[in-house]
């Protein structure tokens, strides 16, 4: 991005740098997985005049993905995600409220038809024609239908949102789920994680702003580039893992030193996401459950988290097994090559040869000797 | 000596009709081995197992033995590549191909090899002595160091290639697994039991560990159960969902049962567990062994018939 072209959306920055601003976009870059010769892409995209419209719509959640989206301390992101996105619509952040918010919502729907990214966070209750969430005096589900109609894409961000996280454990007396299940038939890109990790939501977004089209999702949605792999899989801790050390209690020897978290009921093995590879937002070294000592739960797994217990014991069906174990039949040597038998041989030669000759002259020797006798 | 071919005839038919009227060799056999009173061993679940190989360390510090170093690979830690002089106990992975789904033909599975302490062992009874012995109460195929004459007819009467002899050392011992005997004598269990993280090896008394395999065989696969961690009776549990299990258990009848038991989700004879008669190979020898000594018929035929034999050849020399 050339310098002029940075100077006019500078003051919208919050006047960061220009350095700082392709720093953001080259990790974005980065955690999408993108080659960083396309870093100046996303910059000239989530530059562009026209920002790109969000409205962010909150059910039955407890906030944490907007405060998770907030509370990164790198110094520009929460002006990279307020100022670079057009956030028209989100009831914390709002600056009216009441019916001067409704009204600023059918308006930002009204102009963006078609356009707008539609960001759910929080479960949607069924039970009881919804009752158990009510937004304007409308049943939140109903909200969400009408409004995913109109929108160009839309996301789920958090477990909630997702496949109905915490609202939806058993015995689930809303009847919560989540928005891919509540509005089946339309692609709703799932952001798991409790909170989700906020270059995650970025990501998507700024891809779908760059290319104008959805990163590669998996088959419960979510994008692959970040819930492709177990967390197990690039756990900082594996190696204790293989080796066979475990904190058994927590305080104790074990924990202490780093050991694996597996006894303690770590759900690694059964969870997809890319928690130790990119940690949690921009809080800083180790912050992430298993950095700070606490086993994963699985908040990003629908089936895991909220619904096994915390300190149960995961299923490793689908690990990658360790390298180190011997085969059930260990391969032994193979035969003496050519070179080795033939060496052998010539010194089993030499031997045999100077036998026989010591032989020879031994029976030289007797004859001698008994000639001597006679 | 020449033998007419009349005189050799005689001979076998003699024998044959010795043969027939002892019902053969069956009737010498010893019976099927009874379970000692107190016998105790090990149930291994390969669906649980994690391959972690904390039984492994666990087995070395127990028993005192020294970590050993693959040529090869750096001497960093402990990576045997099988049952050796320093390594009693050993997890094994059976894989075909980078299909990671465990407990599958066509992905992987782990298994976990020591000494199986059969009923009715092999190595006792090729040891000739006895140094290797079965605990009369517990069961556990226990090895005496003194008595040990370094003949290893026991590696070569072992039907699992359990006993492993110190090629390095310049008064070898055998070496095996002894079921953590030193442990049970404090009333404790085996090393690898205590520190499995997951149940998958499971200390107990082979009666309930028995019943407590028939329980897992009849479990619904992908259900979660209770598993009790490290031996039965513990308070600890553990809760998974149940695996696909081969409908066997391994050790419950091969060569007449042993007391280690194992369970697993692909066929046994992937995992290095080859189909063994239900007999055990010592039944057999035994057999032989008895119906040709009994009450010394044998013998004496058959030195009766080297003594006719040697006199009819000295009256031909004359």
């Amino acid at each position: 991005m050339k310098e002029r072209d940075f100077a006019r959306i500078q003051e919208r920055l919050n006047g960061i740098s220009r350095r700082d601003f392709m720093k953001f976009c080259t990790v974005m870059a980065a955690s999408l997985g993108l080659p960083l010769a396309d870093a100046s892409r996303l910059a000239a995209a989530v530059s562009a005049p026209r920002r790109p419209p969000v409205i962010w719509l909150s059910g039955q959640a407890c906030t944490g993905c907007t405060e998770s989206l907030l509370r990164p301390t790198h110094p520009t992101l929460e002006h990279l995600i307020l100022d670079l996105i057009s956030l028209d619509y989100n009831e914390t952040l709002n600056a009216g409220a009441g019916h001067q918010a409704e009204a600023a919502l059918q308006a930002s729907i009204k102009e963006n038809y078609g356009k707008f990214i539609l960001v759910i966070e929080g479960a949607i209750p069924t039970k009881d024609g919804g009752v158990y969430c009510m937004i304007g005096g409308r049943p939140f589900g109903e909200i969400v239908k009408e409004t995913a109609a109109k929108a160009a894409a839309v996301v789920a961000i958090g477990s909630c949102a997702s496949w109905g996280g915490i609202a939806a454990a058993d015995p689930n007396p809303t009847g919560a789920m989540g928005a891919p299940e509540f509005l089946q038939g339309t692609t709703v890109v799932t952001i798991p994680g409790c909170p989700p990790n906020a270059y995650n939501f970025l990501s998507t977004v700024i891809h779908f702003l760059t290319f104008g089209k959805l990163p590669a999702l998996d088959d419960k949605a979510r994008p692959r580039f970040a819930y492709g792999r177990l967390i197990h899989e690039n756990c900082e801790r594996r190696p204790h893992f293989d080796a066979g050390r475990f904190a058994v209690k927590f305080g104790d020897e074990g924990h202490r030193k780093g050991y694996c978290l597996y006894k303690l009921g770590c759900k690694g093995p059964m969870t997809y996401a890319n928690c130790p590879a990119i940690l949690f937002s921009d809080v800083g070294s180790g912050s992430w459950p298993v950095g700070t000592g606490h086993p994963c739960f699985g908040c990003t797994e629908p089936g895991v988290g909220f619904h096994i217990p915390l300190h149960t014991q995961a299923s490793l069906q689908y690990i990658t097994p360790a390298a180190g174990h011997p085969p059930i039949i260990e391969k032994r040597g193979g035969g003496a090559s050519v070179g080795a038998a033939a060496l052998l041989g010539a010194v089993a030669g030499a031997v045999v040869g100077g036998g026989a000759m010591v032989l020879k002259n031994l029976e030289k020797e007797d004859e001698t000797a008994g000639k001597d006798q006679k | 000596m020449k033998i007419e071919r009349r005189d050799f005839l005689k001979g076998v038919l003699g024998g044959g009709l010795l043969l027939a009227a002892d019902a053969g060799p069956a009737a010498g056999r010893s019976p099927g081995k009874e379970l000692p009173p107190n016998a105790v061993g090990i149930l291994y679940d390969a669906t649980l197992c994690i391959g972690c190989q904390v039984c492994v360390g666990a087995c070395k510090q127990a028993n005192n033995m020294p970590p050993e170093h693959t040529a090869g690979t750096d001497p960093l830690w402990d990576n045997p590549r099988d049952l050796s002089a320093s390594t009693m106990n050993i997890i094994k992975k059976y894989g075909s191909g980078d299909y990671p789904v465990k407990d599958t033909v066509a992905g992987y599975s782990f298994v976990k090899r020591h000494c199986m302490h059969c009923l009715d062992p092999a190595c006792v009874s090729a040891c000739p002595p006895s140094a290797l012995r079965k605990n009369p109460d517990t069961g556990v195929v226990t090895y005496d160091k003194k008595a040990c004459i370094g003949c290893r007819y026991c590696q070569i009467a072992c039907p699992f290639n359990i006993p492993k002899f110190e090629w390095h050392s310049a008064a070898p011992l055998i070496v095996k697994c002894q079921l953590c005997s030193h442990l049970l004598a404090k009333g404790g269990i085996s090393a690898c039991c205590a520190a499995c993280p997951t149940g998958a090896s499971l200390f107990g008394r082979v009666e309930d560990l028995r019943q407590e395999a028939k329980r897992r065989l009849a479990m619904t696969p992908g259900q979660a159960y209770d598993f009790p961690v490290a031996h039965l009776g513990a308070k600890e549990f553990q809760s998974h969902k149940a695996g696909r299990y081969v409908q066997q258990v391994y050790g419950e009848s091969e060569v007449g049962g042993t007391q280690y038991l194992l369970l697993a989700g692909v066929p046994f004879d992937k995992i290095g567990l080859p189909a063994l008669p239900s007999e055990s190979f010592v039944a057999l020898a035994d057999g032989i062994q008895y119906a040709i000594y009994k009450g010394m018929v044998y013998p004496l035929v058959v030195l009766g018939g080297l003594i006719y034999m040697i006199r009819k050849g000295e009256g031909n020399r004359h």
